[in-house]
Protein backbone atom coordinates (compact mmCIF):
# COMPACT_ATOMS: atom_id res chain seq x y z
CA UNK A 1 0.00 0.00 0.00
CA UNK A 2 1.34 3.36 -0.99
CA UNK A 3 0.24 6.42 0.86
CA UNK A 4 0.24 8.66 -2.20
CA UNK A 5 -3.09 9.40 -3.83
CA UNK A 6 -2.86 7.17 -6.81
CA UNK A 7 -5.99 7.59 -8.88
CA UNK A 8 -5.86 4.68 -11.26
CA UNK A 9 -3.53 1.75 -11.20
CA UNK A 10 -1.03 1.65 -14.07
CA UNK A 11 -2.29 2.37 -17.55
CA UNK A 12 -5.54 4.02 -18.39
CA UNK A 13 -6.13 5.51 -21.78
CA UNK A 14 -8.71 7.93 -20.45
CA UNK A 15 -6.15 9.53 -18.18
CA UNK A 16 -3.69 9.60 -21.04
CA UNK A 17 -6.13 11.59 -23.10
CA UNK A 18 -6.62 13.97 -20.23
CA UNK A 19 -2.98 14.50 -19.49
CA UNK A 20 -1.76 14.27 -23.04
CA UNK A 21 1.37 12.55 -21.79
CA UNK A 22 2.52 9.48 -19.93
CA UNK A 23 1.32 9.95 -16.41
CA UNK A 24 0.63 8.16 -13.20
CA UNK A 25 -1.24 11.15 -11.73
CA UNK A 26 0.14 11.26 -8.25
CA UNK A 27 -0.43 13.98 -5.75
CA UNK A 28 2.23 13.86 -3.09
CA UNK A 29 1.96 17.55 -2.31
CA UNK A 30 -1.44 18.50 -0.86
CA UNK A 31 -1.00 22.07 -2.08
CA UNK A 32 -0.51 20.90 -5.65
CA UNK A 33 -2.74 23.00 -7.88
CA UNK A 34 -3.98 20.49 -10.36
CA UNK A 35 -6.23 17.67 -9.39
CA UNK A 36 -8.34 15.23 -11.31
CA UNK A 37 -11.97 14.94 -10.38
CA UNK A 38 -13.99 11.96 -11.43
CA UNK A 39 -17.61 12.98 -11.91
CA UNK A 40 -20.07 10.20 -12.51
CA UNK A 41 -21.18 7.75 -13.80
CA UNK A 42 -23.40 7.80 -10.70
CA UNK A 43 -23.98 11.49 -10.28
CA UNK A 44 -27.39 13.18 -10.16
CA UNK A 45 -26.34 16.15 -12.27
CA UNK A 46 -25.01 14.13 -15.18
CA UNK A 47 -28.54 13.14 -16.26
CA UNK A 48 -27.84 9.45 -16.34
CA UNK A 49 -24.60 7.60 -16.51
CA UNK A 50 -22.30 10.14 -18.07
CA UNK A 51 -18.80 10.04 -16.65
CA UNK A 52 -16.53 13.04 -16.82
CA UNK A 53 -12.90 13.20 -15.89
CA UNK A 54 -12.19 16.78 -15.05
CA UNK A 55 -8.73 18.23 -14.58
CA UNK A 56 -8.99 21.16 -12.24
CA UNK A 57 -6.60 23.98 -11.67
CA UNK A 58 -7.93 25.38 -8.44
CA UNK A 59 -11.60 25.83 -9.29
CA UNK A 60 -11.04 26.31 -12.99
CA UNK A 61 -11.59 23.47 -15.42
CA UNK A 62 -8.39 22.85 -17.35
CA UNK A 63 -9.52 19.85 -19.40
CA UNK A 64 -12.41 17.42 -19.59
CA UNK A 65 -12.71 13.97 -21.03
CA UNK A 66 -16.24 12.54 -21.24
CA UNK A 67 -16.48 8.79 -21.03
CA UNK A 68 -19.51 7.10 -22.53
CA UNK A 69 -20.72 3.55 -22.72
CA UNK A 70 -22.13 2.85 -19.27
CA UNK A 71 -25.57 2.36 -20.78
CA UNK A 72 -24.43 0.70 -24.00
CA UNK A 73 -26.86 -2.09 -24.77
CA UNK A 74 -25.86 -2.74 -28.36
CA UNK A 75 -29.12 -1.78 -30.03
CA UNK A 76 -27.50 -1.61 -33.44
CA UNK A 77 -26.41 -5.22 -33.11
CA UNK A 78 -29.85 -6.22 -31.83
CA UNK A 79 -31.49 -4.46 -34.77
CA UNK A 80 -29.58 -6.65 -37.20
CA UNK A 81 -31.17 -9.65 -35.57
CA UNK A 82 -34.79 -8.63 -35.27
CA UNK A 83 -37.46 -7.85 -37.80
CA UNK A 84 -38.45 -4.28 -38.57
CA UNK A 85 -41.51 -4.56 -36.36
CA UNK A 86 -39.63 -6.14 -33.50
CA UNK A 87 -37.29 -3.19 -33.25
CA UNK A 88 -40.05 -0.66 -32.49
CA UNK A 89 -40.11 -1.37 -28.71
CA UNK A 90 -36.33 -0.97 -28.61
CA UNK A 91 -36.63 2.58 -29.89
CA UNK A 92 -38.60 3.49 -26.74
CA UNK A 93 -35.50 2.85 -24.76
CA UNK A 94 -33.21 5.16 -26.69
CA UNK A 95 -34.35 8.60 -25.62
CA UNK A 96 -36.58 7.47 -22.79
CA UNK A 97 -37.77 11.03 -22.15
CA UNK A 98 -39.62 11.22 -25.46
CA UNK A 99 -40.24 7.65 -26.65
CA UNK A 100 -43.08 8.62 -28.97
CA UNK A 101 -40.69 10.73 -31.00
CA UNK A 102 -38.26 7.84 -31.42
CA UNK A 103 -41.11 5.59 -32.55
CA UNK A 104 -42.02 8.15 -35.18
CA UNK A 105 -38.44 8.71 -36.32
CA UNK A 106 -37.73 5.02 -36.72
CA UNK A 107 -40.96 4.20 -38.48
CA UNK A 108 -40.54 7.06 -40.96
CA UNK A 109 -37.15 5.67 -41.95
CA UNK A 110 -38.61 2.19 -42.40
CA UNK A 111 -41.54 3.55 -44.39
CA UNK A 112 -39.19 5.44 -46.63
CA UNK A 113 -37.28 2.23 -47.23
CA UNK A 114 -40.48 0.29 -47.92
CA UNK A 115 -42.14 3.00 -49.97
CA UNK A 116 -45.24 2.99 -47.77
CA UNK A 117 -47.07 6.09 -46.68
CA UNK A 118 -49.36 6.28 -43.67
CA UNK A 119 -52.89 7.66 -44.09
CA UNK A 120 -53.40 11.32 -43.31
CA UNK A 121 -55.11 10.77 -39.99
CA UNK A 122 -52.16 8.69 -38.78
CA UNK A 123 -49.77 11.40 -39.93
CA UNK A 124 -51.64 14.03 -37.95
CA UNK A 125 -51.65 11.82 -34.89
CA UNK A 126 -47.91 11.31 -35.31
CA UNK A 127 -47.42 15.07 -35.41
CA UNK A 128 -49.49 15.45 -32.24
CA UNK A 129 -47.61 12.79 -30.32
CA UNK A 130 -44.23 14.10 -31.51
CA UNK A 131 -45.03 17.58 -30.31
CA UNK A 132 -46.41 16.37 -27.00
CA UNK A 133 -43.24 14.34 -26.57
CA UNK A 134 -41.18 17.42 -27.37
CA UNK A 135 -43.04 19.38 -24.69
CA UNK A 136 -42.48 16.57 -22.21
CA UNK A 137 -38.78 16.42 -23.03
CA UNK A 138 -38.25 20.18 -22.88
CA UNK A 139 -40.12 20.34 -19.58
CA UNK A 140 -37.68 17.87 -18.15
CA UNK A 141 -34.73 19.75 -19.63
CA UNK A 142 -35.88 23.05 -18.15
CA UNK A 143 -36.81 21.53 -14.80
CA UNK A 144 -33.59 19.59 -14.47
CA UNK A 145 -31.52 22.61 -15.44
CA UNK A 146 -33.25 24.53 -12.66
CA UNK A 147 -32.72 21.68 -10.22
CA UNK A 148 -29.04 21.43 -11.06
CA UNK A 149 -28.38 25.06 -10.29
CA UNK A 150 -30.52 25.36 -7.22
CA UNK A 151 -34.09 26.17 -8.29
CA UNK A 152 -35.77 23.04 -6.98
CA UNK A 153 -39.38 24.16 -7.16
CA UNK A 154 -39.47 24.50 -10.92
CA UNK A 155 -38.52 20.84 -11.23
CA UNK A 156 -41.60 19.87 -9.22
CA UNK A 157 -43.82 22.13 -11.27
CA UNK A 158 -42.60 20.87 -14.62
CA UNK A 159 -43.09 17.33 -13.40
CA UNK A 160 -46.67 18.18 -12.50
CA UNK A 161 -47.18 19.05 -16.19
CA UNK A 162 -45.32 15.98 -17.38
CA UNK A 163 -47.59 13.84 -15.24
CA UNK A 164 -50.59 15.12 -17.22
CA UNK A 165 -48.79 14.28 -20.43
CA UNK A 166 -48.06 10.78 -19.20
CA UNK A 167 -51.75 10.33 -18.46
CA UNK A 168 -52.50 11.32 -22.05
CA UNK A 169 -49.88 8.90 -23.35
CA UNK A 170 -51.39 6.16 -21.24
CA UNK A 171 -54.83 6.83 -22.68
CA UNK A 172 -53.46 6.92 -26.18
CA UNK A 173 -51.00 4.04 -26.22
CA UNK A 174 -51.70 1.95 -23.15
CA UNK A 175 -48.33 2.67 -21.57
CA UNK A 176 -46.81 5.64 -19.85
CA UNK A 177 -43.18 5.13 -20.65
CA UNK A 178 -42.60 2.40 -23.20
CA UNK A 179 -45.19 3.42 -25.69
CA UNK A 180 -44.25 1.50 -28.91
CA UNK A 181 -47.10 3.34 -30.55
CA UNK A 182 -46.24 3.49 -34.24
CA UNK A 183 -46.52 0.67 -36.74
CA UNK A 184 -45.34 0.37 -40.31
CA UNK A 185 -47.97 2.20 -42.35
CA UNK A 186 -49.74 3.75 -39.40
CA UNK A 187 -50.17 3.58 -35.66
CA UNK A 188 -51.24 0.81 -33.34
CA UNK A 189 -54.64 2.23 -32.37
CA UNK A 190 -56.73 5.23 -33.22
CA UNK A 191 -57.09 8.24 -30.97
CA UNK A 192 -60.41 8.17 -29.17
CA UNK A 193 -62.59 11.22 -28.62
CA UNK A 194 -61.85 11.10 -24.90
CA UNK A 195 -58.13 11.27 -25.53
CA UNK A 196 -58.65 14.08 -27.95
CA UNK A 197 -60.59 15.95 -25.31
CA UNK A 198 -57.89 15.45 -22.72
CA UNK A 199 -55.24 16.69 -25.18
CA UNK A 200 -57.40 19.74 -25.90
CA UNK A 201 -57.75 20.27 -22.18
CA UNK A 202 -53.99 20.09 -21.75
CA UNK A 203 -53.47 22.56 -24.60
CA UNK A 204 -55.91 24.99 -23.00
CA UNK A 205 -54.34 24.89 -19.57
CA UNK A 206 -50.67 24.54 -20.39
CA UNK A 207 -49.77 28.16 -21.32
CA UNK A 208 -50.74 29.44 -17.87
CA UNK A 209 -48.83 26.64 -16.17
CA UNK A 210 -45.78 27.20 -18.33
CA UNK A 211 -45.90 30.90 -17.48
CA UNK A 212 -45.85 29.91 -13.82
CA UNK A 213 -42.72 27.81 -14.35
CA UNK A 214 -41.12 30.59 -16.36
CA UNK A 215 -41.84 33.15 -13.66
CA UNK A 216 -39.67 31.09 -11.32
CA UNK A 217 -36.67 31.30 -13.62
CA UNK A 218 -36.74 34.20 -16.06
CA UNK A 219 -36.13 36.89 -13.47
CA UNK A 220 -34.48 34.66 -10.92
CA UNK A 221 -31.16 36.35 -10.33
CA UNK A 222 -29.28 33.20 -9.31
CA UNK A 223 -30.54 31.31 -12.33
CA UNK A 224 -29.75 34.10 -14.79
CA UNK A 225 -26.29 34.77 -13.40
CA UNK A 226 -25.36 31.12 -13.52
CA UNK A 227 -26.48 30.71 -17.13
CA UNK A 228 -26.00 34.06 -18.84
CA UNK A 229 -22.76 34.07 -20.80
CA UNK A 230 -21.87 30.58 -19.55
CA UNK A 231 -20.89 27.84 -21.98
CA UNK A 232 -20.80 29.98 -25.11
CA UNK A 233 -20.52 28.22 -28.44
CA UNK A 234 -20.25 30.15 -31.67
CA UNK A 235 -22.29 29.48 -34.75
CA UNK A 236 -19.31 28.18 -36.76
CA UNK A 237 -18.14 25.84 -34.01
CA UNK A 238 -21.66 24.53 -33.50
CA UNK A 239 -22.03 23.64 -37.19
CA UNK A 240 -18.57 22.12 -37.49
CA UNK A 241 -19.08 19.95 -34.43
CA UNK A 242 -22.47 18.62 -35.48
CA UNK A 243 -24.52 20.35 -32.79
CA UNK A 244 -28.24 20.07 -33.45
CA UNK A 245 -31.68 20.82 -32.15
CA UNK A 246 -32.42 23.57 -29.61
CA UNK A 247 -28.69 23.76 -28.86
CA UNK A 248 -27.89 24.68 -32.46
CA UNK A 249 -30.72 27.18 -32.62
CA UNK A 250 -29.44 28.68 -29.37
CA UNK A 251 -26.28 29.52 -31.32
CA UNK A 252 -28.15 31.44 -33.97
CA UNK A 253 -28.46 28.82 -36.70
CA UNK A 254 -31.94 28.75 -38.13
CA UNK A 255 -32.08 25.06 -38.87
CA UNK A 256 -35.10 22.95 -38.09
CA UNK A 257 -35.83 19.81 -40.08
CA UNK A 258 -39.56 20.36 -39.63
CA UNK A 259 -39.15 23.47 -41.75
CA UNK A 260 -36.18 22.76 -43.99
CA UNK A 261 -37.06 19.16 -44.97
CA UNK A 262 -40.71 18.79 -43.95
CA UNK A 263 -41.90 15.30 -43.10
CA UNK A 264 -45.37 14.14 -42.07
CA UNK A 265 -47.72 17.15 -42.45
CA UNK A 266 -45.48 19.85 -41.00
CA UNK A 267 -45.59 21.83 -44.25
CA UNK A 268 -49.33 22.41 -43.73
CA UNK A 269 -48.92 23.78 -40.23
CA UNK A 270 -47.97 27.26 -39.23
CA UNK A 271 -45.23 27.66 -36.62
CA UNK A 272 -42.17 29.73 -35.84
CA UNK A 273 -38.62 28.54 -35.27
CA UNK A 274 -37.17 30.23 -32.19
CA UNK A 275 -33.57 31.26 -32.81
CA UNK A 276 -31.35 33.09 -30.34
CA UNK A 277 -27.84 34.09 -31.42
CA UNK A 278 -26.14 34.24 -27.99
CA UNK A 279 -25.02 30.61 -27.82
CA UNK A 280 -24.94 30.42 -24.03
CA UNK A 281 -26.90 28.34 -21.52
CA UNK A 282 -29.55 31.02 -21.13
CA UNK A 283 -30.12 31.12 -24.89
CA UNK A 284 -30.58 27.35 -24.98
CA UNK A 285 -33.04 27.63 -22.10
CA UNK A 286 -35.08 30.30 -23.89
CA UNK A 287 -35.11 28.34 -27.13
CA UNK A 288 -36.63 25.40 -25.27
CA UNK A 289 -39.26 27.55 -23.57
CA UNK A 290 -40.24 29.15 -26.88
CA UNK A 291 -40.29 25.81 -28.66
CA UNK A 292 -42.78 24.48 -26.15
CA UNK A 293 -45.10 27.35 -27.02
CA UNK A 294 -44.69 26.66 -30.72
CA UNK A 295 -45.28 22.95 -30.17
CA UNK A 296 -48.50 23.82 -28.44
CA UNK A 297 -49.58 25.84 -31.47
CA UNK A 298 -48.78 22.88 -33.71
CA UNK A 299 -50.80 20.51 -31.52
CA UNK A 300 -53.76 22.92 -31.57
CA UNK A 301 -53.66 23.22 -35.36
CA UNK A 302 -53.31 19.48 -35.79
CA UNK A 303 -56.28 18.89 -33.49
CA UNK A 304 -58.32 21.32 -35.56
CA UNK A 305 -57.31 19.94 -38.92
CA UNK A 306 -57.19 16.23 -38.18
CA UNK A 307 -59.32 14.34 -40.71
CA UNK A 308 -61.27 11.20 -40.00
CA UNK A 309 -60.41 7.98 -41.73
CA UNK A 310 -58.25 4.92 -41.31
CA UNK A 311 -55.04 5.02 -39.29
CA UNK A 312 -53.32 2.19 -41.11
CA UNK A 313 -52.37 2.03 -44.76
CA UNK A 314 -53.90 -0.67 -46.93
CA UNK A 315 -50.78 -2.64 -47.73
CA UNK A 316 -51.58 -6.17 -46.58
CA UNK A 317 -48.09 -7.51 -47.15
CA UNK A 318 -46.39 -4.79 -45.16
CA UNK A 319 -48.83 -3.52 -42.56
CA UNK A 320 -49.80 -5.67 -39.60
CA UNK A 321 -53.54 -6.42 -39.70
CA UNK A 322 -55.84 -5.54 -36.81
CA UNK A 323 -56.08 -8.24 -34.15
CA UNK A 324 -59.86 -8.72 -34.47
CA UNK A 325 -59.49 -9.51 -38.13
CA UNK A 326 -56.56 -11.86 -37.54
CA UNK A 327 -58.78 -13.97 -35.31
CA UNK A 328 -61.70 -14.08 -37.74
CA UNK A 329 -60.36 -13.78 -41.32
CA UNK A 330 -58.18 -16.22 -43.22
CA UNK A 331 -56.28 -13.68 -45.36
CA UNK A 332 -55.33 -11.55 -42.39
CA UNK A 333 -54.21 -14.59 -40.43
CA UNK A 334 -51.86 -15.54 -43.26
CA UNK A 335 -50.45 -12.02 -43.58
CA UNK A 336 -50.01 -11.74 -39.83
CA UNK A 337 -48.12 -15.04 -39.79
CA UNK A 338 -45.90 -14.04 -42.70
CA UNK A 339 -45.11 -10.57 -41.36
CA UNK A 340 -44.37 -11.81 -37.85
CA UNK A 341 -42.25 -14.77 -38.93
CA UNK A 342 -40.51 -13.53 -42.05
CA UNK A 343 -40.78 -9.77 -41.83
CA UNK A 344 -41.73 -7.18 -44.37
CA UNK A 345 -38.75 -7.64 -46.75
CA UNK A 346 -38.11 -4.16 -48.14
CA UNK A 347 -36.13 -3.90 -51.38
CA UNK A 348 -32.34 -3.89 -51.21
CA UNK A 349 -31.02 -0.40 -50.71
CA UNK A 350 -30.17 2.16 -48.10
CA UNK A 351 -31.96 5.14 -46.67
CA UNK A 352 -31.28 7.82 -44.11
CA UNK A 353 -34.21 9.64 -42.62
CA UNK A 354 -33.96 12.22 -39.88
CA UNK A 355 -36.59 14.11 -37.94
CA UNK A 356 -36.26 17.07 -35.66
CA UNK A 357 -36.23 15.25 -32.36
CA UNK A 358 -36.50 16.91 -29.00
CA UNK A 359 -32.71 16.84 -28.57
CA UNK A 360 -31.81 17.49 -32.19
CA UNK A 361 -31.50 15.62 -35.44
CA UNK A 362 -32.68 12.10 -34.74
CA UNK A 363 -31.86 9.98 -37.75
CA UNK A 364 -31.95 6.34 -38.71
CA UNK A 365 -29.72 4.98 -41.42
CA UNK A 366 -30.87 1.58 -42.64
CA UNK A 367 -29.15 -0.78 -45.06
CA UNK A 368 -31.42 -3.46 -46.42
CA UNK A 369 -30.51 -6.55 -48.40
CA UNK A 370 -34.08 -7.51 -49.12
CA UNK A 371 -34.39 -9.60 -45.97
CA UNK A 372 -36.88 -9.34 -43.12
CA UNK A 373 -34.34 -7.68 -40.86
CA UNK A 374 -31.99 -4.77 -41.49
CA UNK A 375 -28.47 -5.57 -42.60
CA UNK A 376 -27.18 -2.52 -40.77
CA UNK A 377 -29.05 0.04 -38.74
CA UNK A 378 -27.31 3.14 -37.47
CA UNK A 379 -28.91 5.49 -35.00
CA UNK A 380 -27.82 9.08 -35.40
CA UNK A 381 -28.46 10.12 -31.84
CA UNK A 382 -28.43 13.86 -31.18
CA UNK A 383 -27.30 13.50 -27.56
CA UNK A 384 -24.15 11.70 -28.67
CA UNK A 385 -23.17 14.46 -31.07
CA UNK A 386 -24.15 17.19 -28.62
CA UNK A 387 -22.06 15.71 -25.83
CA UNK A 388 -19.04 15.88 -28.06
CA UNK A 389 -18.91 19.60 -27.43
CA UNK A 390 -18.58 19.26 -23.66
CA UNK A 391 -14.76 19.57 -23.55
CA UNK A 392 -14.97 22.72 -25.64
CA UNK A 393 -17.80 24.21 -23.58
CA UNK A 394 -16.27 23.44 -20.20
CA UNK A 395 -12.68 24.41 -20.79
CA UNK A 396 -11.73 27.48 -18.79
CA UNK A 397 -15.02 27.60 -16.89
CA UNK A 398 -15.48 27.25 -13.15
CA UNK A 399 -16.29 23.91 -11.57
CA UNK A 400 -19.76 25.17 -10.61
CA UNK A 401 -20.57 25.82 -14.27
CA UNK A 402 -20.15 22.15 -15.14
CA UNK A 403 -23.62 21.14 -14.00
CA UNK A 404 -25.22 24.20 -15.61
CA UNK A 405 -23.61 23.43 -18.96
CA UNK A 406 -24.49 19.73 -18.88
CA UNK A 407 -28.05 20.63 -17.96
CA UNK A 408 -28.30 23.17 -20.75
CA UNK A 409 -27.32 20.78 -23.53
CA UNK A 410 -29.81 18.24 -22.19
CA UNK A 411 -28.20 14.89 -22.92
CA UNK A 412 -30.04 11.61 -22.45
CA UNK A 413 -27.64 8.79 -21.98
CA UNK A 414 -29.99 6.09 -23.21
CA UNK A 415 -29.72 7.71 -26.59
CA UNK A 416 -26.06 8.69 -26.45
CA UNK A 417 -24.99 5.18 -25.47
CA UNK A 418 -27.50 3.29 -27.63
CA UNK B 1 -33.97 22.42 -57.17
CA UNK B 2 -31.33 19.94 -56.01
CA UNK B 3 -27.73 20.61 -56.93
CA UNK B 4 -26.34 18.00 -59.35
CA UNK B 5 -23.53 17.01 -57.01
CA UNK B 6 -22.60 13.85 -58.88
CA UNK B 7 -21.87 15.86 -62.04
CA UNK B 8 -19.76 18.33 -60.13
CA UNK B 9 -17.71 15.64 -58.45
CA UNK B 10 -17.32 13.77 -61.73
CA UNK B 11 -16.01 16.83 -63.51
CA UNK B 12 -13.58 17.66 -60.75
CA UNK B 13 -12.57 14.33 -59.26
CA UNK B 14 -12.94 12.06 -62.28
CA UNK B 15 -10.62 9.37 -61.01
CA UNK B 16 -12.00 9.42 -57.44
CA UNK B 17 -15.62 8.71 -58.25
CA UNK B 18 -16.24 4.99 -58.52
CA UNK B 19 -20.01 4.84 -58.78
CA UNK B 20 -23.21 6.80 -58.23
CA UNK B 21 -26.38 5.20 -56.90
CA UNK B 22 -29.85 6.61 -56.47
CA UNK B 23 -32.43 5.04 -54.20
CA UNK B 24 -35.57 6.68 -52.83
CA UNK B 25 -34.38 10.11 -53.96
CA UNK B 26 -31.13 9.74 -52.05
CA UNK B 27 -27.80 9.98 -53.80
CA UNK B 28 -24.86 7.86 -52.77
CA UNK B 29 -21.43 8.58 -54.19
CA UNK B 30 -18.84 5.83 -53.99
CA UNK B 31 -15.46 7.48 -53.52
CA UNK B 32 -11.94 6.11 -53.58
CA UNK B 33 -10.65 5.73 -50.06
CA UNK B 34 -7.49 7.85 -50.55
CA UNK B 35 -9.43 10.83 -51.90
CA UNK B 36 -12.17 11.10 -49.31
CA UNK B 37 -10.62 14.03 -47.43
CA UNK B 38 -10.15 16.07 -50.61
CA UNK B 39 -13.71 15.34 -51.76
CA UNK B 40 -15.15 16.23 -48.35
CA UNK B 41 -13.17 19.47 -48.17
CA UNK B 42 -14.36 20.37 -51.67
CA UNK B 43 -17.99 19.60 -50.84
CA UNK B 44 -17.80 21.66 -47.67
CA UNK B 45 -16.17 24.71 -49.21
CA UNK B 46 -17.69 24.83 -52.69
CA UNK B 47 -20.06 27.78 -52.84
CA UNK B 48 -22.72 25.90 -54.75
CA UNK B 49 -22.65 22.62 -52.81
CA UNK B 50 -21.90 23.83 -49.28
CA UNK B 51 -22.28 20.49 -47.55
CA UNK B 52 -21.10 22.07 -44.33
CA UNK B 53 -22.84 19.81 -41.83
CA UNK B 54 -21.78 16.24 -41.13
CA UNK B 55 -24.97 14.57 -39.98
CA UNK B 56 -23.50 11.21 -39.34
CA UNK B 57 -20.57 8.97 -39.97
CA UNK B 58 -20.76 5.24 -39.52
CA UNK B 59 -19.13 1.99 -40.44
CA UNK B 60 -20.73 -1.11 -41.88
CA UNK B 61 -19.66 -4.67 -42.45
CA UNK B 62 -20.62 -5.95 -45.90
CA UNK B 63 -19.09 -9.36 -45.05
CA UNK B 64 -17.63 -9.89 -48.50
CA UNK B 65 -14.16 -11.27 -49.25
CA UNK B 66 -13.11 -7.99 -50.83
CA UNK B 67 -13.95 -4.47 -49.70
CA UNK B 68 -15.43 -5.88 -46.55
CA UNK B 69 -15.89 -2.68 -44.57
CA UNK B 70 -17.70 0.47 -45.58
CA UNK B 71 -17.51 3.91 -44.06
CA UNK B 72 -20.59 5.99 -44.73
CA UNK B 73 -20.78 9.77 -44.50
CA UNK B 74 -24.21 11.40 -44.36
CA UNK B 75 -23.76 15.03 -45.26
CA UNK B 76 -26.22 17.87 -45.11
CA UNK B 77 -26.16 21.30 -46.65
CA UNK B 78 -27.67 23.94 -44.41
CA UNK B 79 -27.80 26.32 -47.36
CA UNK B 80 -29.44 24.05 -49.93
CA UNK B 81 -31.30 21.85 -47.42
CA UNK B 82 -30.08 18.83 -49.28
CA UNK B 83 -28.57 15.53 -48.23
CA UNK B 84 -25.76 13.54 -49.76
CA UNK B 85 -24.17 10.25 -48.85
CA UNK B 86 -20.57 9.31 -49.48
CA UNK B 87 -19.23 5.82 -49.15
CA UNK B 88 -15.72 4.39 -49.09
CA UNK B 89 -14.53 0.83 -48.82
CA UNK B 90 -11.69 -0.78 -46.98
CA UNK B 91 -10.37 -4.31 -46.67
CA UNK B 92 -9.82 -6.40 -43.62
CA UNK B 93 -6.12 -6.80 -44.45
CA UNK B 94 -5.56 -3.05 -44.71
CA UNK B 95 -8.16 -1.50 -42.49
CA UNK B 96 -6.96 2.09 -42.57
CA UNK B 97 -8.99 5.04 -43.83
CA UNK B 98 -8.16 8.75 -43.69
CA UNK B 99 -9.88 10.70 -40.95
CA UNK B 100 -12.10 13.65 -41.88
CA UNK B 101 -11.63 15.41 -38.54
CA UNK B 102 -9.62 18.06 -40.39
CA UNK B 103 -12.76 18.89 -42.39
CA UNK B 104 -15.37 18.46 -39.65
CA UNK B 105 -14.01 18.35 -36.09
CA UNK B 106 -17.32 16.77 -35.13
CA UNK B 107 -16.31 13.58 -36.92
CA UNK B 108 -14.04 12.67 -34.01
CA UNK B 109 -16.55 10.76 -31.93
CA UNK B 110 -18.38 9.00 -34.76
CA UNK B 111 -14.98 7.81 -35.99
CA UNK B 112 -14.18 6.53 -32.53
CA UNK B 113 -17.48 4.71 -32.55
CA UNK B 114 -16.75 3.13 -35.94
CA UNK B 115 -13.34 2.08 -34.64
CA UNK B 116 -14.92 0.63 -31.52
CA UNK B 117 -17.56 -1.33 -33.39
CA UNK B 118 -15.69 -2.43 -36.51
CA UNK B 119 -11.99 -1.88 -35.85
CA UNK B 120 -11.68 0.58 -38.73
CA UNK B 121 -8.59 2.70 -38.06
CA UNK B 122 -8.95 6.36 -38.96
CA UNK B 123 -5.50 7.78 -39.70
CA UNK B 124 -5.31 11.33 -38.45
CA UNK B 125 -7.84 11.06 -35.63
CA UNK B 126 -5.81 12.18 -32.64
CA UNK B 127 -7.91 10.45 -30.01
CA UNK B 128 -8.86 7.09 -31.48
CA UNK B 129 -9.98 5.17 -28.41
CA UNK B 130 -12.90 2.89 -27.84
CA UNK B 131 -16.14 4.81 -27.52
CA UNK B 132 -18.48 2.44 -25.69
CA UNK B 133 -16.72 -0.83 -24.95
CA UNK B 134 -14.16 -1.20 -22.14
CA UNK B 135 -10.58 -0.38 -23.03
CA UNK B 136 -9.42 -3.97 -22.55
CA UNK B 137 -12.05 -5.42 -24.87
CA UNK B 138 -10.40 -7.24 -27.76
CA UNK B 139 -13.23 -7.76 -30.23
CA UNK B 140 -15.28 -5.57 -32.53
CA UNK B 141 -18.91 -6.26 -31.70
CA UNK B 142 -20.73 -5.02 -34.81
CA UNK B 143 -18.72 -7.20 -37.16
CA UNK B 144 -20.89 -9.89 -38.64
CA UNK B 145 -18.64 -12.67 -37.29
CA UNK B 146 -19.13 -11.49 -33.72
CA UNK B 147 -21.90 -13.60 -32.14
CA UNK B 148 -25.05 -11.89 -30.92
CA UNK B 149 -24.74 -13.53 -27.51
CA UNK B 150 -21.24 -12.15 -27.05
CA UNK B 151 -18.07 -14.02 -26.20
CA UNK B 152 -17.82 -15.48 -22.68
CA UNK B 153 -15.20 -13.88 -20.44
CA UNK B 154 -14.43 -11.17 -22.97
CA UNK B 155 -15.53 -8.42 -20.58
CA UNK B 156 -13.74 -8.41 -17.23
CA UNK B 157 -16.16 -8.30 -14.33
CA UNK B 158 -15.27 -6.83 -10.97
CA UNK B 159 -13.76 -9.32 -8.55
CA UNK B 160 -15.60 -10.02 -5.32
Amino acid sequence: MTTSYEIEPKKSKILHALEDKDTSAQFTDPLENEMILNMGPQHPATHGVLRLLIKLDGETVAAVVPELGYLHRGYEKLAENCSYHEFIPHTDRLDYISPLMNNTAYILAVEKLLGVEAPRRAQFIRVIISELARISSHLLAVGALGLDIGAVTVFMWTFREREKLYDIFEDLTGARFTTSYTRIGGISQDMTDDTRKSIQDFVNRFPANLAECESLLNRNRIFVERTDGVGVITREQAIAMGFSGPNLRGSGVEHDLRRSNPYLVYDELDFEIPVIPDGDCLARYYVRINEMKESLRIVQQALDKIPSGPVQAFEPKKVLPQKERVYTKMEELIHDFMIINFGVNPPAGEVYHAIEGSKGELGFYIQSRGEGHPWRLKIRSPSFMNLQLLPLLLKGRMISDVVAIIGSIDPVMGEADK
Amino acid sequence: MPIPVAEKIRSRFLSSLIDVKEFRDETTLYIKREDIVAVCAFLRDDEECKFDYLSDLCGADAYTPENRFEVIYNLYSLKNRQRLRLKIFTDESDIHVPSVTSVWPGAAWPEREAYDMFGIVFDGNSDLRRMYMPEEFEYFPLRKDFPLMGIPDSIPLPRK
